[in-house]
């Protein structure tokens, strides 16, 4: 399968621009090459789970990782296709801190078929110290989840 | 924030907490209860938000946010049904994303599966329409 070019990582980068809530919470992508990404996300209070500790909700931080972990099942398929979160494991190694930016680096570490297997972490700057771990597996060429209606992913399983 | 919760449980106004968490308004997340006496169970809802979607083409709601909401409703459930003096910290969480979840109200609901000493094993289903054609579900453990 051929490699994505520049043009059409920035094409993807692109679609990531216009996803509403990554916008909403100001989320942006930093780094993309076929089959790694990463996201930055400042620290508001929008994402604050306890205002007292200014600690963050831990379903910013799955946002974070989902958002993360899809662009690089993405970018590892060469042409446009609808992905779709099959499933995704997080595992909180530690707190958020309050007012840290939080960083999302994911890779697809297997491509098959119809599925991309994905493996990341969130961190705050320091890759050593994560605060975040994930693996998440990912339908492509996801017909079910567009918008034919139909809710049962079809195609053959890898 | 800790004596807050016990104050709301005490009142069996713990749907109220949701009102201190800053997050809870950005994503639009609400608790109700459900049920009468010592069946009552919490609800949480993800009210239908402009702002939620992840995919503009289809119009779903973003992964993240359905995790967001099942975390929660898994924690309000932790916190109405277990008791604790500390806030339940979350260890893990495991998501199926098993239908798309629509530009509409998402409702979710936790199943307090084994508790420990320590540690408890919370399951949680979300739905839209029907409660039999859950649109996602998770487990999580909490440590208490």
């Amino acid at each position: 399968m051929p490699v994505r070019d520049q043009q059409s990582l920035d094409k993807l980068k692109d679609i990531f621009s216009q996803i509403p809530h990554c916008n909403a919470l100001g989320m942006e992508i930093t780094d993309l090459t076929p089959g790694k990404a990463a996201v930055r996300l400042e620290y508001t209070q929008n994402i604050v789970a306890d205002p007292k500790t200014g600690q963050v909700h831990g379903g910013v931080i799955s946002t974070v990782m989902d958002t993360v972990a899809g662009m690089a099942a993405i970018s590892a398929v060469s042409e446009d296709t609808p992905v779709a979160t099959l499933d995704l494991r997080i595992d909180y190694l530690a707190r958020a801190d309050s007012g840290k930016t939080i960083i999302g680096e994911a890779e697809c570490y297997k491509l098959a078929r119809n599925v991309a297997f994905v493996r990341g972490i969130a961190h705050h700057g320091d890759s050593d110290t994560p605060i975040a771990h994930v693996v998440a597996v990912f339908m492509m060429n996801a017909t079910g989840f567009t918008t034919t209606g139909e809710d049962t992913p079809k195609g053959e399983p890898c | 924030m800790l004596k807050t919760i016990q104050d709301l449980k005490n009142r069996s106004a713990i749907c109220e907490l949701n009102e201190l968490i800053p997050y809870a308004a950005t994503i639009g997340l609400q608790s109700y209860m459900e049920g009468k006496a010592h069946e009552a169970d919490i609800v949480t809802v993800l009210k239908r938000k402009d702002s939620n979607i992840g995919n503009y083409l289809i119009g779903a709601v973003h992964g993240g946010v359905v995790a967001a909401l099942l975390e929660h409703a898994a924690i309000m459930h932790v916190l109405y049904h277990v008791e604790t003096i500390n806030m339940p910290r979350i260890i893990n969480l495991s998501v199926d994303y098993l239908r798309p979840c629509r530009d509409k109200d998402t409702f979710a609901k936790g199943l307090l599966i084994k508790q420990g000493k320590k540690i408890v094993n919370v399951r949680v289903e979300a739905w839209q329409d029907d409660t039999l054609r859950p649109v996602a579900a998770a487990h999580a453990h909490f440590q208490l």
